[in-house]
């Protein structure tokens, strides 16, 4: 059987604004993916514990309120702690492009910007997902 | 294969995580995996829960969990959710109502999706099922929708199956549709605040009244988002169990589970062998013109596949 | 000329017209075979007489300031006073967003309006590990009656109304407001202004719930109790569509949820023994305006219809006051672009003018670089002075309601006034607005406009200029507006000095006494009031209710 990719959608932080992570979750079901959404206001503690439970490929992280720079690092790094560095980790949200270098040297593989499209999300999950 | 083993057994998290992934997507080295756990299966104790969509089974769950928890017993979830016809894909939202569970190192929760393939549900789970027991959870919950058989299939082979019945979704009409009679052994009347209770309350025991001989199934209240009767209802489920293992009928539910089990994996099997085969197409083909009945149709396959059936 | 002669004129008249057009059609297709609003509602060719047929003027539009209120809720609108202007602004610190006041003040604001950051919202303080990251991010953080003495220094509560926009903690915050005002020497019946306090839409649309449902409208219809008697010209509530809409639904789906709520509302309030007319007169609504110009414009004169309509059937309000539907406009969030900025001035523009040809009765502009970050002073600027040439250059508001009457704006509001009526209708039969979020009938519903509004954009045939049409290579935005991470350390030093210099005993006292009001199911108003006065913070009266009340779970 083909195997299928399981990603993670995570809201870490205090923001409710899921509309996002909602809009992604049904277009990566939409493009055949298996997706675990765990809701709004998850610790980055409890978003790695479900992708290490889960096994999932990779994790989507969507923030909206400006706390990525802490939450989205801390996802990555805890990651590793637990020995599931591999996992692939994307993120999106209302992200300031002076913040992007950071984010990607701390580990985080892509960052998508209000406006990207759907289909690009989900090429970039097929390509990056061995 | 062997540090996932040792790792699972030894309750490494991550290693029964990816042990589940090489089980539900058939990958190489699955049947050595299952072969070594084996020996260390029938430990844990097996709850199934169903019930139609939005009757409150993932809250339940997770009071259930939490109630086990306080009982010091360790849990492991599986949480199963249709999959699209259409793409194949699926979300997995049960687990949102257990997250504040996500960081309990006692409890493991795993989402599945149902997939397509007819019989492999089923097989997939009891597979999960047994990884679960041999990393030495205490109980293992599977909550399902309960519709088709491979979802029957799956609650069977449970020690105690909930079904989660809610006022004001057809009520009589929802019992005996879904056909949960007979897979019930504890009733959970949910969101038993509301208008109706006592009508499905007094209906599903009228019901029960008309079932004879085995031992007649409980029938709980429950206000799960409020955490109302969950200690009820989880003692009952294991006065169940109990009861089945001082009663006679520990044998017969023995030889249930076992056949529910051997089922799942004798209709996987014989799809596994028979789907891309040159023989299925063209029985499918030849049912589909209304050539043959599928009851012939089943007869050429197993030909096709070279095994005696059981009229020659 | 006999009616039924004009009719019939009319109907050859438009056969003749039908011909024109296939014969324009065969030789130029149109841009897109049927032309839709967001709500889904046709927008045919050409509207006209027979598309108002059904609409009685008296009945259906009537005058200003009159039932059913279609035109406006006051007789001369805009001709009397404009429309409060109100921008929606805080972030940092309390003494960063007392600044802004100060200087939005000068340049003419006539309102403030108050964001706080996540965790006061969520009734964390800024000490706590939730909070993390978050301190005075999305608006100010206010963790004690210091930091709300902070936020008003110099600004006189008397002369101001003040916009909050709290709902789980609402009752904490009002409570911090009668405080300084009462240390300004302001009594609490001279205060005017309102508190967001919608909890039902932050569990299907915006998420900033702390309680479940049945204790959370136990809390609202206390504050609308304790309002009435204390606070007279408090709006206690303004039931909001806005996030709604930002969440994604359609302009339909908005009227409907957000009326919806209001229903829940008005039957606790009546439920918990307060008659309509006392207070119905004290609530407020707070919408959307998008980019669908015309249906926007039918959107607020369907609400205010459908809202008069709905208080006389359902609850028997007498007043008119009661059944006035006051709201608030925000221009739409969701609809800037991130992508050159500046074309979002524009976006506003059209969207203020559509709000105020609605009859809005306050209203915030968004700044351009929202979809980036914290807007900048500059950026603050334009959008108020969209709203003031709008106020005083373009004209619109020397005449009252001027596009009633035309064939095509009457005939969608009379459609989204029937199509919003449907959808309560099916909320009233799953049972109310709080069963219908826990089988998540509104969030589904939601979701799936969200996503189909996506992949029209994925596809093109939804257009967003500069996003996937128009587009052009940029260099990345400079001059962003960032709040320092030291702001965080600051406000924790802040409420750690606040905690050592109190008077501990009262505050344990006090909180001591909320818990037994919060069990004994009293008025919890009068003892939040004299807890927040003890400097017990934000975080510890929401706790003692936590305790008490527990925490809602997403479904």
């Amino acid at each position: 059987m083909e195997k299928k990719i399981k990603v993670l959608i995570a809201k870490p932080g205090l923001d409710g604004h899921d509309r996002g992570a909602k809009v992604v979750s049904r277009a990566l079901r939409d493009a055949g993916m298996e997706v675990i959404y765990t809701g709004i206001r998850q610790t980055p503690e409890q978003i790695v514990a479900t992708a290490i439970q889960e096994d999932v490929d990779s994790i989507g992280l969507s923030c909206l309120s400006g706390a990525h720079n802490k939450l989205f690092p801390k996802v990555v790094n805890l990651l590793r702690e637990k020995g599931a560095g591999d996992v692939l980790v994307f993120g999106g949200g209302i992200i300031p492009d002076e913040d992007i270098q950071g984010l990607k040297d701390a580990g985080i593989a892509e960052i998508f910007l209000p406006g990207a499209s759907t289909e690009t999300t989900i090429a970039f999950i097929k390509e990056h997902v061995k | 294969m062997e540090d996932l083993v040792d790792g699972l057994l030894s309750g490494k998290v991550r290693s029964l995580a990816k042990a589940i992934t090489v089980v539900e997507n058939d990958r190489p080295g699955k049947r050595e995996l299952l072969t070594r756990i084996y020996p260390k299966t029938g430990n844990a104790y097996l709850l199934g829960i169903t019930g139609p969509p939005g009757a409150g089974k993932s809250t339940l769950t997770d009071k259930v969990i939490a109630s086990l928890r306080r009982q010091g017993k360790t849990v492991g979830v599986i949480a199963v959710d249709p999959s699209s016809p259409f793409s194949g894909g699926a979300i997995l939202g049960d687990r949102i109502r257990m997250q504040q569970h996500a960081l309990d190192e006692g409890v493991f929760i795993r989402s599945m999706a149902t997939r397509s393939h007819l019989g492999g549900l089923a097989k997939n789970t009891v597979d999960v099922i047994h990884l679960l027991d041999a990393a030495g959870k205490d109980v293992i919950i599977v909550e399902t929708v309960g519709v088709g058989q491979d979802e029957v299939d799956i609650v069977r082979i449970a020690q105690t199956t909930v079904v989660v019945m809610v006022p004001g979704l057809g009520d009589s009409v929802q019992i005996a549709k879904a056909g949960v009679m007979e897979i019930a052994d504890v009733f959970a009347i949910n969101k038993a605040d509301r208008d109706g209770a006592d009508k499905l309350y007094s209906e599903i025991r009228a019901m029960l009244d008309m079932v004879k001989g085995t031992i007649k199934p409980e029938v709980f209240r429950t206000v799960a988002v409020d955490d109302v009767g969950i200690e009820e209802l989880v003692q009952g489920i294991f006065a169940h169990g109990a009861r089945v293992e001082a009663s006679g009928l520990i044998e017969k539910k023995r030889a249930q589970k076992a056949e529910s089990e051997l089922r799942a994996y004798i209709v996987d099997n014989i799809m596994e062998r028979s789907t891309g085969l040159a023989v299925y197409d063209e029985v499918v083909k030849r049912v589909a013109a209304k050539e043959i009945t599928p009851m012939d149709g089943v007869e050429a396959l197993f030909a096709g596949l070279g095994m005696t059936n059981k009229e020659s | 000329m006999s009616c039924t002669d004009k009719k019939a004129r009319l109907a050859e008249r438009q056969t003749q017209w039908q011909g024109m057009v296939d014969k324009a059609l065969s030789r130029f297709p149109e841009r897109k075979e049927v032309f839709t609003t967001t709500s889904g509602i046709e927008m045919k060719r050409l509207f006209g007489p027979a598309d108002v047929d059904a609409v009685d003027y008296l009945e259906d539009v009537g005058f200003p300031g009159e039932f059913p209120f279609t035109r406006g809720v006051q007789p001369t609108m805009y001709r009397g006073r404009f429309w409060t202007m109100r921008q929606y602004a805080g972030f940092g610190s309390a003494r960063q967003t007392n600044e802004r006041y100060r200087y939005l003040l000068g340049q003419g604001q006539t309102g403030l309006s108050v964001a706080f950051d996540l965790p006061t919202q969520i009734g964390y303080d800024s000490d706590m590990e939730l909070a993390d990251g978050e301190v005075g991010k999305v608006g100010v953080a206010i963790d004690s009656l210091a930091d709300m003495e902070i936020l008003f220094d110099q600004i006189a509560l008397d002369q101001v109304s003040t916009s909050m926009t709290i709902n789980a903690p609402a009752a904490v915050l009002l409570a911090m407001y009668i405080a300084v005002a009462e240390k300004q020497g302001v009594s609490s019946d001279k205060l005017r202004g309102t508190i967001q306090n919608d909890v039902l839409k932050e569990y299907f649309a915006r998420g900033t719930y702390i309680f479940p449902p049945q204790p959370s409208m136990k809390i609202i219809t206390d504050i609308f109790s304790y309002c009435k008697d204390n606070l007279p010209n408090w709006n206690t509530i303004s039931i909001s569509g806005y996030h709604i809409r930002e969440a994604g639904s359609s302009a339909v789906q908005e009227v409907a949820f957000t009326l919806a709520d209001g229903l829940a509302y008005v039957g606790a309030a009546i439920k918990s023994g307060l008659d309509v007319d006392d207070f119905a007169k004290r609530l407020s609504f707070f919408f959307n305006v998008h980019n669908n110009f015309l249906e926007e414009v039918a959107k607020f004169r369907a609400a205010r219809r459908l809202w008069a309509r709905l208080m006389k059937e359902r609850f028997g309000a007498k007043k008119a006051a009661s059944m006035m539907m006051r709201f608030h406009t925000q221009t739409a969030g969701c609809s800037l672009t991130a992508q050159q900025p500046d074309n979002n001035v524009v976006r506003v523009t059209m969207q203020a003018l559509a709000a105020v040809l609605g009859g809005t009765n306050s209203l915030h502009t968004n700044s351009r670089d929202e979809a980036l970050c914290l807007p900048t002073e500059d950026s603050v600027r334009i959008a108020l002075r969209t709203q003031q040439i709008i106020a005083h250059e373009s004209g619109v508001a020397d005449t009252i309601d001027p596009l009633a009457g035309s064939y095509m704006v009457e005939s969608m509001t009379s459609e989204i006034e029937a199509k919003a009526l449907a959808y309560i209708k099916k909320i009233d039969d799953l049972g109310g607005v709080v069963k219908a979020i826990e089988a998540g009938f509104m969030q589904q519903e939601i979701g799936d406009s969200a996503y189909a509004y996506q992949k029209s954009v994925e596809t093109g045939d939804q257009v967003i200029v500069g996003v996937n049409k128009f587009t052009v290579q940029e260099a990345p935005p400079t001059n962003l507006l960032r709040i320092k991470q030291e702001m965080e350390i600051e406000q924790r030093k802040s409420l750690a000095a606040v905690k050592a210099g109190r008077d501990a005993a009262a505050v344990s006292n006090s909180l001591k006494t909320l818990r037994q009001v919060a069990e004994s199911g009293d008025n919890l108003m009068p003892a939040i009031v004299a807890a927040v006065k003890t400097y017990a913070t934000l975080g510890e009266v929401c706790g003692v209710l936590r305790e008490v009340f527990g925490e809602y779970i997403e479904s």
